[in-house]
């Protein structure tokens, strides 16, 4: 009796102080408003590259080898519904099932760069990316994943997360799906097996770094507002 | 027991006027038929709660016992309807309502209908935690984790949906995450009164009761030689813990000649135990 009275005074305690500490707070945005500004920002992105780059060569490589409009398409989807799956598992309570959005895409993305993987070793005299190329690719993907990152979990952050291991995760393929996107401007050969496990790396290591510091960043502390 | 929530539309429900096969009462659960039919009826409406009758007159809901599901359609955000909670009554849907509106005060920074909000979520809080199996002495663990995490995501409810399903799941979330807690907690300690209670004092010393004796005794004969007036405000304001206007109450004198003979007597203490 004694115990549950102090613990209902506890709660009356901290109902009070929470009362008082209220602010008026500006109501989100739904979660694909949230998701389409995030992604206008890799599209602006994408627009800035696309001056820089050979466009015509791009068209004309990609004219070339139709598996590549196939990675490209795949990884391009897999921004944007990864995007919309993150920005939703941001909310505390959103389904999980929302991670399995991407993965369609993902896997079209993933098949696609396999196949143009493998006609590097049927066709005689393909160009294959020497590691100093693969180099570039590894620092290109990883360098424009970065500030992507960084800006989606500000943006996620406003949320209130109550998976973050997961929405970190999803957060993550979504930057680094955006950057491998981008990479197509600059990359004048086909994705060899040597560039592929290049890209697959520098993927896990963006998916990894979102995942392993959630914790800080998407951290459900209560004391911190 | 067919109260219309204030915006639901009542024409539509008079233009369906007889559900005779289906009896609502408080005893049973609906599930839906379909989504694109509650997008007819309950278009344009701003509020989108409908009560349990409403929905039943619409035919939206038919009896199914098996199901834990509920009988309330809402607009998402794309202005689709939506199922709205799993395992609501239908007597619920007046309070969801008030909930909804209470938040939507909230976020507007009205703290009168926070606390009325919170103190309305406890006993939903407590019972999702019982229901997942939470030891009772945790439940208020359970209650007060749901409570700030509701204050810290209080900007990510969409007054248009459902209060109780979003407190549903993260008061099932924060259950979880405190079942957790205490395993991992388990893991690491024992109960064990009994080698607590044997363990002896790494720090104990025969020698620290004398010192202490000592201390004590030097303390209480210095305060002894202290002036009559000096030695009454010491032990009112100090020895016996009192305030200073009952002090003043007990001993007949004003506060501040209390507190002139306080400081005298301390700084005449700290020389005397000086030296």
């Amino acid at each position: 009796m004694n115990t549950s009275l102090n613990s209902d005074s506890a709660n009356e305690r901290l109902i009070s102080d929470l009362a008082s500490a209220l602010a008026p707070v500006r109501r989100l945005r739904p979660p694909s408003v949230r998701a389409v500004i995030w992604l206008a920002v890799v599209a602006a992105t994408a627009a800035v590259l696309a001056v820089v780059a050979d466009l015509p060569a791009v068209w004309h490589r990609l004219g070339g080898a139709p598996d590549m409009w196939l990675a490209v398409t795949g990884s391009a989807l897999t921004t944007i519904l990864a995007a919309i799956a993150a920005f939703q598992l941001s909310l505390p309570d959103a389904r999980r099932t929302w991670a399995l959005l991407p993965l369609p895409a993902a896997l079209l993305w993933i098949v696609a760069s396999g196949v143009g993987c493998l006609r590097t070793w049927f066709l005689p005299g393909t160009h294959v990316a020497d590691l100093s190329e693969a180099r570039d690719c590894l620092i290109f993907i990883v360098g424009l994943a970065v500030p992507l990152s960084v800006l989606l979990i500000a943006m996620l952050r406003r949320a209130y997360p109550l998976q973050p291991a997961l929405t970190a995760l999803v957060a993550g393929l979504a930057a680094a799906a955006a950057a491998a996107t981008l990479l197509n401007f600059f990359h004048p050969f086909d994705a060899a097996a040597t560039d592929l496990t290049v890209h697959v790396f520098a993927v896990a290591i963006v998916i990894g770094a979102n995942w392993g510091l959630r914790g800080r960043l998407l951290a459900t502390n209560f004391f911190t507002q | 027991m067919s109260v219309f929530p204030p915006n639901v539309d009542s024409h539509s429900a008079r233009c369906n006027p007889s559900p005779p096969s289906i009896e609502v009462d408080h005893g049973h659960v609906f599930r839906p038929i379909t989504s694109s039919r509650a997008s007819m009826s309950v278009k344009s409406q701003q509020n989108v709660m409908v009560s349990s009758a409403w929905a039943a007159n619409a035919g939206l809901v038919r009896r199914d016992p098996a199901f834990k599901d509920v009988i309330v359609v809402a607009h998402t955000w794309s202005g689709r309807p939506e199922r709205r909670m799993n395992a609501v009554y239908p007597q619920d849907v007046g309070a969801d309502l008030r909930r909804s509106t209470w938040m939507a005060a909230a976020q507007a920074g009205d703290g009168a209908a926070y606390q009325a909000l919170l103190r309305d979520c406890i006993p939903v809080i407590k019972s999702v935690a019982r229901r997942r199996g939470v030891a009772v002495d945790r439940v208020d663990d359970v209650v007060q984790d749901v409570l700030l995490t509701i204050h810290r995501a209080r900007q990510t409810y969409d007054p248009s949906r459902s209060f109780t399903a979003w407190l549903y799941v993260i008061a099932d979330r924060r259950a979880i995450d405190v079942i957790r807690r205490i395993r991992r907690q388990d893991l690491r300690e024992v109960h064990a009164p009994h080698a607590f209670e044997g363990h002896a004092d790494q720090t104990a010393d025969p020698a620290q009761g004398l010192v202490r004796a000592d201390t004590t005794s030097t303390v209480t004969r210095v305060i002894a030689g202290l002036p009559a007036r000096q030695r009454e405000a010491v032990e009112h304001l100090v020895l016996a813990g009192r305030s200073l206007a009952d002090a003043a109450t007990l001993t007949r004198r004003t506060t501040g000649s209390l507190k002139v003979n306080l400081h005298r007597a301390l700084k005449a203490l700290r020389d005397r135990i000086e030296t």
